[in-house]
């Protein structure tokens, strides 16, 4: 990838991160946190790559732990903050 | 061709979808629809990378994918709302883990294309492997399997030497011609001690602002991994998780007036331990309590962590409701840090069924407290303890609290007459107009209830 272009991207989702929370009532701010846990688990398609070009039976064991590491934080950073949203929802049809 | 399209369009939307996701999690009245789109985006990138051209190993794949998603969706499912701190904290480990295996796969290939994505490659490794295993200590710690706060002599100089270190073999992985698998190694280690040293010494207390700091990390490792590996989707939820939670952390650091510095290189006991607090605690019994409360026109409840674990709020909300009942205006006031993690508290109300418009924060609230008849403090105490705005030698002066001290009466839940988790004495308890109710939260509560019961009939 062309090193400015990377750059621009990283500056603008920077901005961007800081942007999305700055608006975030505090209520929300544990739900946000695991949210934003949950995001970051797609490493588990880098992790996937990774393996995929693995070639020798150590690539593919470090390979393999990266995959496994990525799917339990994208896996279990989903249903904890489903669960913590879900009673937030809840509370709104009362 | 056309594969390649649709995989790099997926990735797009995928990015898209994060985005809006965090976006939709700013308001509770989107926040469920947020994390689904999110979900939705992770879905699609994850599908559409089996279609990556020239992969192998799909076996092995599979397998990971099955074993490590089916085993942190069980978990996840089955822990408990006051068990949720170190949950974030271990998947969140498990993320910087995968970035800095990804960025030893990429060493292990040897095929690093230039200084830069070496640096980045390093430096995603570096963050990761930090952010893994001081990850699985702050979960050891909250969970309680490791008791302590353990620290080193010379616990600062230590740090540093062994960062140096850490950064002197990365430095030395991005100048070497080639790639030297006994440094990538020595580097990998360093990394994965560092992170186990410096969380440590680190107090249970400040563990939320730790977390939330290692969540940062893991963003900006995986986006830097993003880069070495040409994925922007990588690199767009990778950074935007790590702007979001350096925010995020300093947002909690400031709330706790304890600067990250602070909680990272000075220990709680060692910023002085405040004055001795003269005076006696004064017990009442839980018919009393039940009366002032009973009888008082408004009711401030402030709960903290011990009303958590006691696992007490669905008898604080019934008692809240009875004392409705007999005409007492009951609201709840939440510290930004009760709880373990800013919101906590906010999850745990709801959860017992507490409304969003009985629960005030600090800015909202403490005007209130000086019209209150009733301040019930319940298994809280440094949050409302008033030498943070008096006493200058407190390790906490300066820390906004909740001024249940000002309530016409104030009664404190508490287990016991130990001055609790931070170990700071607390000048509320020894007040004239401070009433205490030992017992666990759940027990006590439970007799309170039976008191307000049997007057009301």
């Amino acid at each position: 990838m062309d090193g400015f272009v990377a750059l621009y991207i990283f500056m603008l989702a920077a901005f961007t991160g800081y942007e999305v929370i700055s608006r975030v009532p505090v209520i929300l701010h544990t739900p946000l946190m695991s949210g934003s846990n949950f995001v970051h688990g797609v490493v588990l398609v880098g992790g996937m790559i990774a393996l995929g070009q693995a070639e020798t039976p150590l690539e593919q064991a470090i390979g393999f732990v990266a995959v496994l590491l990525g799917a339990a934080n994208a896996a279990g950073g989903y249903v904890v903050t489903e669960r913590m949203l879900a009673m937030f929802k809840s509370k709104e049809k009362n | 061709m056309a594969i390649k399209w649709l995989i790099d369009a997926s990735y797009f939307v995928a990015a898209v979808l994060f985005i809006l996701g965090l976006k939709g999690m700013s308001s509770p009245v989107s926040a469920r629809k947020g994390i689904i789109w999110a979900g939705v985006g992770m879905v699609l990138a994850t599908v559409v990378t089996f279609l990556t051209p020239g992969m192998n190993n799909f076996a092995l794949m599979v397998i990971a994918i099955a074993i490590g998603g089916a085993l942190a969706w069980i978990s996840g499912k089955k822990v408990a709302m006051t068990d949720m701190p170190q949950m974030v904290a271990i998947y969140n480990g498990m993320g910087g883990g995968a970035a800095a295996a990804i960025a030893a796969v990429e060493f292990a290939r040897g095929e690093m294309h230039g200084t830069v994505v070496t640096l980045l490659a390093t430096l995603g490794a570096l963050i990761g492997a930090v952010s893994f295993s001081g990850s699985v200590i702050a979960w050891a710690k909250l969970q309680g399997v490791m008791k302590k706060a353990f620290r080193l002599p010379a616990q600062n100089a230590v740090n540093v030497v062994l960062a140096l270190a850490t950064l002197g073999l990365g430095a030395a992985i991005v100048i070497a011609p080639a790639i030297d698998p006994m440094l990538v190694g020595a580097f990998f280690i360093l990394a994965l001690v560092l992170g186990v040293i410096i969380t440590l010494p680190i107090g249970g207390a400040d563990m939320p602002v730790v977390i939330s700091l290692f969540n940062a990390f893991t963003g900006l490792a995986v986006g830097f991994e993003g880069f070495v590996m040409g994925i922007p989707a990588l690199i767009i939820a990778g950074i935007v998780v790590g702007a979001a939670g350096t925010l995020l952390t300093q947002l909690m650091a400031k709330a706790m007036n304890r600067p990250i510095s602070n909680i990272l290189f000075v220990p709680m006991a060692a910023a002085g331990a405040g004055e001795a607090v003269e005076g006696e605690q004064k017990e009442v019994g839980a018919m009393d309590a039940a009366a002032m409360m009973r009888y008082a026109s408004k009711v401030i409840i402030v709960p903290g962590y011990g009303m958590a674990v006691a696992g007490a709020q669905h008898k604080v909300w019934e008692m809240s409701e009875l004392l409705e009942e007999a005409g007492v205006e009951v609201v709840f006031a939440i510290h930004p840090v009760a709880g373990r993690m800013p919101g906590h508290m906010n999850v745990l109300l709801a959860e017992a069924g507490v409304p969003y418009e009985k629960i005030f924060d600090l800015e909202e609230i403490n005007g209130d407290f000086a019209q209150a008849d009733v301040a019930l403090v319940i298994g809280a105490n440094d949050v409302v303890n008033p030498s943070a705005r008096t006493d200058k030698s407190s390790p906490i002066y300066g820390m906004p609290i909740l001024n249940a001290d000002l309530a016409q009466n104030v009664i404190v839940v508490k287990r016991g007459k130990g001055t609790g988790y931070s170990g700071i004495e607390n000048a509320l308890f020894y007040k004239d107009n401070t009433r205490l109710l030992y017992g666990s939260a759940q027990q006590a509560i439970g007799e309170v209830i039976q008191h307000v019961k049997a007057m009301s009939v």
